[in-house]
């Protein structure tokens, strides 16, 4: 048999038409995540053709990027933003409602982000081809999924007939060897990746992380590297499963049971990339070049060791993106004064993020004028930190412990910065206008972030621990 | 989707690289339920001034370029989110066609089935046409190349499903939709595997 990568496993177990010249793959869809932006237009393209939807069971439909993260008032209702937020959550209600599909909405102990989600209650798992109208989708890529981000016509062919029409895409290996420093997490990892290919590196690929850096890293970790494969332009992001997948996964909801878990793990383990199989390229990177690593531009390409000058603009775009930053180049930007810091996202919003954030904040305050957010992943991860105390810490801290969704990330929901408010953000994405028209975000590590937000500044959070300790 | 075999315009040109869709249109326009009428939100940020007067330093806010349905961008056109969105807002506001060197994935996909046609041109061509905003350009469909005034021809890949679906002015649904059997065998084949 001829040698293949993971990626080639999974996208062969999944073709029902393979590609010719003329066309491209029909590739069948394990499992379709749904959320109330990007699927209103799909379902009415289903409606207005008379189609049902093929396979509900095989949809997981959560209310994330529009929902506010501020408790519903004592009659019950949520503060959205616009009536058009509420009305987009109605519609996923209704649509689901009358297409038989699992809506994990208000009051659902799952509801949450929807690539926390997922994971969480063992809907994704190794092997299996997941799509959501969500460029981070690629997070899922964490369990040896193949996962990419689709639009909404997409949505629709996916409803109808639980396919996609795929080209198949080439193939990247990242390769980090070594052990990461003590400090230096998977968000410091994949920002040191974004910058060295760049914003464009991944186009038209799929990236399979691996390495002994990788295989250290636990689910948690893996799922933040996968999830900014986009940010290189990476059609996806897969790591092989390993007996850290199986252990996480063992007895979630959906994960399978008793003979058929057995039966699942022995087929997992088949799903690594064979000795000799080629691809279509290859970057080396060692884990001990990585120190903690931050954003100073308006991409998730431009990152610089947080303690280091930042780089002299090379050309007008880079210009124009420090003016937009208000940062020089040669500018060290420890030192430089935060507004808002914002703990959250299906980048970090898992209870390990947490975590680390409130060790941080422990016994510590929020710095004067600093506005903390503290955002977790879904309901369970909410209550979970909960049990441990975690929201007892932030709240002590000064910090605002809120509701589960998207929040400032995409700004969607009414959590934005003001304009040339500079937020230190664990998100993804540092555009311009992203977390508010005129904000500015610098992307970093939940420990980054917490040392920012109770020290009023970028601050190297190594120098940091050890005035600490 | 109307056929799409000819596009002739002149060019606006967005001389930037890695224009992100949350510039082309930012997340708080997409709580809409529909997907007409974005047009007025395309490049919003960028396009109106804090009253929300156009701002006069954005090149697709000059004169010139009025009635364009052609936009040179810089490298890597399109990056960041999965919002189709984006390809709606330029549709709606006049563009059919978008030229870059690298136009990204998720972008192009939504945009060739909603009829915004994405060009990938060669690095020195793509640098002639963002210097020259303005030129009329003649965009062949089914011959695949780009007519400039000067009498050069500018070839570019299309993916030939997508071609065909432009071409005919049909969608992608129907095509998958008569593979049915072949969906319904794939299921029954795999009903008693895990993934």
């Amino acid at each position: 048999m001829t040698a293949k990568t993971l990626f080639e496993k999974v996208w062969d177990a999944h073709e029902v038409v393979a590609e010719t010249n003329d066309t491209p793959a029909t590739l069948y869809v394990d499992l379709h995540l749904i959320h109330e932006v990007t699927t209103p237009q799909a379902f009415t393209e289903l409606r207005q053709r008379g189609l049902p939807v093929r396979r509900p069971d095989k949809v997981l439909a959560t209310l994330d990027h529009s929902t506010p993260t501020s408790p519903a008032d004592a009659a019950g209702n949520y503060a959205y933003v616009t009536p058009e937020a509420g009305q987009q959550v109605a519609m996923l209600e209704a649509n689901c409602a009358e297409f038989g599909i699992e809506l994990n909405g208000w009051g659902s102990d799952h509801r949450g982000i929807v690539h926390v989600i997922g994971p969480e209650y063992g809907a994704t798992q190794p092997g299996m081809t997941i799509v959501c109208g969500d460029s981070h989708t690629a997070t899922h890529g964490a369990f040896g999924a193949l996962a990419f981000g689709i639009g909404t016509t997409e949505v629709g062919h996916v409803l109808a007939t639980q396919c996609l029409l795929q080209r198949k895409p080439k193939t990247l290996a990242i390769h980090v060897n070594g052990k990461l420093k003590p400090g230096v997490g998977a968000k410091d990892l994949i920002l040191h990746v974004i910058g060295k290919i760049g914003v464009g590196g991944g186009t038209g690929q799929v990236i399979e992380y691996r390495g002994s850096a990788i295989e250290a890293l636990s689910m948690e970790q893996r799922m933040t590297v996968c999830n900014m494969s986009i940010e290189a332009g990476a059609r996806a992001g897969l790591i092989a499963p390993d007996e850290t997948t199986f252990a996480w996964l063992k007895g979630r909801p959906r994960a399978p049971q008793g003979a058929a878990w057995d039966a699942a793990v022995t087929h997992w383990k088949s799903l690594v990339t064979d000795d000799g199989a080629a691809y279509d390229n290859e970057v080396f990177i060692d884990a001990t070049d990585i120190g903690a690593t931050i954003t100073y531009g308006t991409h998730p390409g431009m990152v610089t060791p947080i303690g280091a000058a930042i780089p002299a603009a090379r050309d007008a775009q880079e210009e124009k993106a420090l003016a937009y930053m208000q940062f020089s180049g040669g500018q060290r930007l420890t030192g430089e004064k935060v507004d808002v810091v914002f703990v959250g996202s299906c980048t970090n919003s898992r209870l390990s993020d947490l975590r680390e954030a409130a060790d941080v904040m422990r016994g510590r305050k929020v710095a004067p004028g600093v506005r903390a957010l503290i955002v977790p992943g879904s309901v369970l991860i909410k209550r979970e930190a909960e049990a441990e105390g975690l929201d007892e810490v932030f709240r002590a801290a000064g910090a605002e412990w809120r509701e589960a969704g998207c929040s400032m990330c995409i700004g969607m929901n009414g959590d934005i910065a003001q304009p040339g408010q500079l937020v230190v953000s664990t998100s993804n994405r540092n555009f311009e206008g992203r977390q508010g028209k005129g904000a500015r975000t610098v992307l970093a590590s939940p420990l980054v972030a917490a040392v920012a937000a109770v020290t009023g500044q970028i601050t190297d959070p190594s120098t940091f621990l050890e005035q600490a300790a | 989707m109307k056929p799409l075999t000819q596009i002739r315009s002149r060019t606006a040109v967005l001389p930037f690289e890695n224009i992100d869709t949350d510039r082309i249109i930012p997340a708080r326009f997409l709580t809409t339920t529909e997907r007409s009428g974005l047009g007025r939100f395309a490049f919003n940020d960028w396009r109106y001034s804090a009253d929300g007067s156009d701002n006069p330093d954005f090149p697709l806010n000059k004169p010139e370029t009025k009635g364009c349905a052609i936009l040179v961008a810089g490298h890597n056109f399109g990056c960041g989110s999965s919002r189709e969105h984006a390809p709606w807002a330029l549709l709606d506001f006049g563009l059919q066609a978008v030229i870059s060197s690298e136009i990204a994935d998720i972008f192009r996909s939504n945009s060739l089935k909603n009829g915004l046609l994405t060009i990938v041109v060669p690095a020195d061509a793509h640098r002639r046409l963002l210097e020259q905003p303005g030129i009329e350009l003649s965009i062949d469909v089914r011959e695949q190349f780009v007519a400039v005034p000067d009498g050069s021809r500018i070839g570019f890949e299309l993916e030939p499903f997508a071609k065909h679906c432009l071409l005919n002015g049909v969608d992608q649904l129907g095509y998958l939709l008569q593979q049915n059997d072949a969906i319904t065998a794939y299921e029954h084949q795999h009903k008693d595997q895990a993934a």
